[in-house]
C-alpha cells in the first residue's frame, strides 16, 4: 500500500495519501470483521454439534451394557415335567420364574417365607427369565433335572441402581428400589454374581414394555427392508429418469414443466408423502398397514427427486467435449452415455444416491402416517409384515418414562447416527474410487 | 457444443506469427492433388431458431486434399463443418436445409444413419478431448464399437498403425496403458487424430485443431495434416490465415454466413476475386 501511494502520488499531495491510508484501514477492518463473523458462526455450529453429541453419548452409552445375574438354576423335574414324559404342554406351561427365584433366594441367602420379602427379591429379576428358561428347556429337554449356570437380566430398576441413575440418597419411600433390594444387589455385585455385560439384546430384541428387554431388532429389520426397497426402486428409476431428462429428452415446455415439478417435489414436506402413502398404498392399493414395503414405497417417492437432481447435476458436469469426442468417432447417443458419460458421472451419482438413502433412513414423519409406530414383538420375515424403523423406535422410546428407556432412546439415536456416518463414509470412499481426471 | 469460443482466438493469432518457422522447416509433400469432388454441398442453410447462421452455401470439396475454411468469428465456418458429419443434429434449435452429398449420396436423406455417417466422417475438435482412459483404449474405442477388429491382435494392429499414422507411436509406445489425459496438449491432439483415423474414415473434419496448442505442437500437427492428405479428404477450419496458406490446397472464405469465395489456396491469398476476401486476408477487418 505504501509503495503504491508513494509511487502514484507525488509528495506534494500528502492529503491524498492520508485519505488512501484511512481507506486502507477501514478496508482492513471490514475484512477482519467479515472473517470474525465467519469464525464465530463456525464456532457456534461446532459448539452446538459438540453439545449434542456429548449429551447423546453420555445418555446413550450405559444402554450398551446391561446388568445380568448369574444364577445356578435347578431345572426341577417336579415343576417342569411332573408326569416324567416330557410332554410339550408341560414344558411350555411350567412356572420358570419360580425356578429362577429359588436360585436367587439361595444366592442372597433368603430363607424367610414372608411374601413381601420374597416379592422384593422376585422383583430383582427381569420378567424375561420366564421365556429365557423356557426356550432353553424346549431346545434341550435333557436339561431337566440338572443345575445350570444361567445369566439372566436384572430388573430395569436394579440396572438403573448399578448405573447410578437411581440415587441411594433418596428417601426409601420415594425410591423405586428399597433398602433390602439395595443390600441384596450389593451382595450380588460383591460376590461377582451380578455384572454389567454387553447388551446384545439392544440389537436383537423386539418391542417390550420392560426397558431391560426392549431392543432394536425389529426396527433394524424394518429399516433394512425399507432401505432395500428404496435401493431397488428409487435408484434405478431415479438414475434412468435423470439420464433421460438430461441427455435424451427434447427440451420443450413439457420437459421444463417436469423439471420444475421434480425440483418442487424435493421440497415437499415428508409428512405429505406419508399422507400420500396412506391414501394410495394402504387405502387404495390395499397393502397392509405398518408394513415395511409401504414404508419403503413412501420413502422411494420421497428419495426419487433427490436422486434425480443429484444424478442430473453429475451428468451435466461431464464436459461436453467428452460427448463430442465419442459422437465424433461414430458412437450413438446411448453408447456415448453408457461408455463415457455414466462412468464419469458415477461418483456424483453414488454420492447423491447414498445421501438420498441416508435421508430416507432417518425419515420419521411419513412412517408415522402409515402406521409404523407399532408395538412389534416378532421379527418381520417379509416386507409385508408389520415392522418399525430405527427413527420411529427412537420416537417411541422417547415417549417412555423409565430410566432404561431414556438410555435406550439415546442409544438408538447413536445406532442411527452410526449408520449415517457409515453411509457417508461409504459415499466418500466410492467417490474417491470412481473419481477420474479428464 | 459451443460454436466459436472467442476466448480461443487470442492464442491463434500468436501461433500464426510464430508458426511461420514451420514453413521453412517442412516442405509440403508432392502428392498429386486430386480433382474429384468427395463432398458436394448445395444450398446449405442452417437456422438456429429464427436466426439464419448459414445462407445457401454450395461448395465442392475434393478428395485427397486439404480444404481450409477461413473467416472471422461467427461467420458460419464451424457451423458448416458440423453440417458435413451432422454434428448439428445435437443442437435442438438447429435446422439444416439443402443437401450435402458424399460420394453422391445425400447425407441428410432420411435413410442415412447419422451414427454410421460419423464413422465415415471423423472429427477432430478445437480442444484436445481424449477420453479419460488409457492411450490404447482411446484409439481402440472406435474400432471396438464398430466391430472393426476380429481379434485382440487385429485391434493391437489398428491401434499401433493409427498411432503411427498420427506420428505419436514412437513417443507413447512404452506407455500405451497409461492415461491419455497425461500427455501434453500437442500429443493429446495427435492422439485425437489417431482416434479419428482408427475407424478408417474417408473424411476428417478438423475444427481449429491447433488453436489450443503451442507453435511447436502446431507445426507437428500441420506436418501430420499434410501427410494424412494422401489418404483422406481433410477439411480444416482455422483462424490462422498463415495456417490455411501452409496446409491447404483449396481455401473457402466465409463471411456473415455466406461462402464469399472458394478456390485454389494460392489464388485466394494472392489474387482474390472478391474485395471482402482481400480485405480480410490483408487484415482490414476480422
Amino acid at each position: 500500500m505504501t509503495i503504491a501511494s508513494t509511487s502514484f502520488n507525488p509528495p506534494a499531495s500528502a492529503t491524498r495519501a492520508d485519505v488512501a491510508a484511512a481507506l486502507a484501514r477501514r478496508r482492513k477492518f471490514a475484512e477482519w470483521r467479515f472473517k470474525a463473523y465467519g469464525m464465530v458462526a463456525i464456532a457456534i455450529s461446532l459448539g452446538a454439534l459438540a453439545i449434542l453429541f456429548t449429551t447423546i453419548v453420555r445418555n446413550g452409552y450405559p444402554a450398551f451394557v446391561q446388568s445380568s445375574i448369574k444364577l445356578d438354576v435347578f431345572f426341577d423335574p417336579a415343576e417342569i415335567d411332573p408326569s416324567g414324559t416330557q410332554k410339550p404342554e408341560d414344558i411350555r406351561n411350567a412356572n420358570y420364574p419360580k425356578l429362577a427365584q429359588a436360585a436367587l433366594y439361595k444366592l442372597i441367602g433368603l430363607e424367610s417365607s414372608d411374601r413381601k420379602v420374597r416379592r422384593d427379591a422376585n422383583q430383582m429379576l427381569s420378567q424375561s427369565v420366564d421365556i429365557q428358561l423356557r426356550d432353553m428347556v424346549m431346545k434341550n429337554p435333557a436339561l431337566i433335572g440338572t443345575t445350570q449356570p444361567v445369566w439372566v437380566l436384572a430388573r430395569d430398576e436394579i440396572d438403573a441402581l448399578l448405573k447410578g441413575s437411581i440415587s441411594r440418597d433418596t428417601p426409601e419411600d420415594r425410591r423405586k428400589v428399597n433398602d433390602r433390594q439395595i443390600g441384596w444387589a450389593d451382595k450380588l455385585v460383591a460376590d461377582g454374581r451380578m455384572v454389567k455385560r454387553f447388551n446384545t439384546g439392544l440389537f436383537v430384541n423386539g418391542a417390550s414394555s420392560d426397558a431391560e428387554t426392549a431392543g432394536l431388532g425389529v426396527a433394524l429389520i424394518g429399516s433394512f427392508f425399507m432401505m432395500a426397497t428404496v435401493l431397488l426402486l428409487a435408484v434405478p428409476l431415479g438414475v434412468a429418469a435423470a439420464i433421460y431428462l438430461q441427455e435424451l429428452a427434447p427440451k420443450n415446455r413439457f420437459t421444463d414443466l417436469i423439471e420444475v415439478n421434480i425440483n418442487n417435489l424435493a421440497a415437499v414436506p415428508s409428512i405429505v408423502f406419508g399422507l400420500l402413502g396412506l391414501a394410495v398404498f394402504i387405502n387404495f392399493a390395499g397393502l397392509p398397514r405398518s408394513a415395511s414395503l409401504v414404508g419403503g414405497l413412501v420413502l422411494t417417492l420421497m428419495t426419487l427427486p433427490t436422486i434425480i437432481i443429484a444424478t442430473r447435476a453429475a451428468v451435466a458436469a461431464v464436459p461436453p467435449s467428452i460427448r463430442e469426442a465419442a459422437l465424433g468417432v461414430g458412437a450413438s447417443r446411448v453408447q456415448t452415455i453408457f461408455h463415457h458419460v455414466l462412468p464419469l458421472a458415477m461418483p456424483g451419482i453414488l454420492t447423491g444416491t447414498i445421501i438420498g438413502l441416508a435421508k430416507a433412513l432417518g425419515e420419521t414423519a411419513p412412517l408415522l402416517m402409515i402406521g409404523m409406530v407399532a408395538f412389534v414383538i416378532d421379527y418381520p420375515t417379509s416386507p409385508l409384515d408389520s415392522a418399525t424403523a430405527l427413527p420411529v423406535q427412537v420416537y417411541m422410546w422417547a415417549t417412555e418414562a423409565e430410566r432404561g428407556f431414556i438410555e435406550r432412546t439415546a442409544a438408538a439415536t447413536l445406532v442411527l447416527l452410526g449408520f449415517m456416518v457409515v453411509m457417508n463414509a461409504v459415499a466418500i470412499v466410492l467417490r474417491q474410487r470412481f473419481m477420474r481426471k479428464w | 457444443m459451443s460454436l466459436e469460443d472467442p476466448v480461443n482466438e487470442v492464442p491463434t493469432m500468436e501461433q500464426g506469427r510464430f508458426a511461420n518457422i514451420a514453413v521453412t522447416l517442412h516442405e509440403p509433400t508432392a502428392a498429386p492433388v486430386s480433382t474429384d469432388a468427395k463432398i458436394k454441398a448445395h444450398d446449405v442453410s442452417v437456422f438456429y431458431g429464427e436466426k439464419q447462421a448459414l445462407i445457401d452455401v454450395g461448395i465442392d470439396i475434393r478428395d485427397k486434399s486439404v480444404t481450409a475454411f477461413i473467416g472471422p468469428s461467427g461467420c458460419g465456418k464451424s457451423t458448416f463443418l458440423r453440417c458435413l458429419n451432422r454434428m448439428n443434429d445435437f443442437i435442438p434449435a438447429a435446422r439444416v436445409t439443402g443437401s450435402v452429398e458424399i460420394d453422391g449420396v445425400n447425407i441428410y436423406d432420411p435413410s442415412i444413419d447419422p451414427v454410421q455417417l460419423r464413422a465415415r466422417v471423423g472429427m477432430v475438435f478445437q480442444k484436445p478431448n481424449p477420453f479419460p482412459k488409457s492411450i490404447y483404449d482411446n484409439v481402440a474405442y472406435g474400432p471396438r464399437i464398430h466391430g472393426l477388429a476380429k481379434s485382440k491382435a487385429d485391434l493391437d494392429e489398428i491401434v499401433i498403425t493409427s498411432l503411427e499414422k498420427a506420428g505419436l507411436y514412437k513417443e507413447v509406445k512404452d506407455r500405451l496403458l497409461e492415461a491419455g489425459t497425461g500427455l501434453s496438449g500437442g500429443q493429446q491432439q495427435r492422439l485425437c487424430i489417431a482416434r479419428a483415423i482408427a475407424v478408417n474414415p474417408e473424411v476428417i473434419l478438423m475444427d481449429e485443431p491447433c488453436s489450443a496448442l503451442d507453435p511447436i505442437a502446431t507445426a507437428r500437427i500441420e506436418e501430420l495434416i499434410d501427410e494424412l492428405r494422401q489418404n483422406f479428404c481433410i477439411v480444416i477450419v482455422t483462424h490462422s490465415m498463415q495456417q490455411a496458406a501452409r496446409v491447404s490446397q483449396r481455401t473457402a472464405f466465409f463471411h456473415l454466413g455466406i461462402l464469399v469465395e472458394e478456390g485454389e489456396t494460392s489464388q485466394i491469398f494472392t489474387v482474390p476475386r472478391e474485395t471482402r476476401t482481400q480485405d480480410y486476408i490483408t487484415g482490414r477487418f476480422g
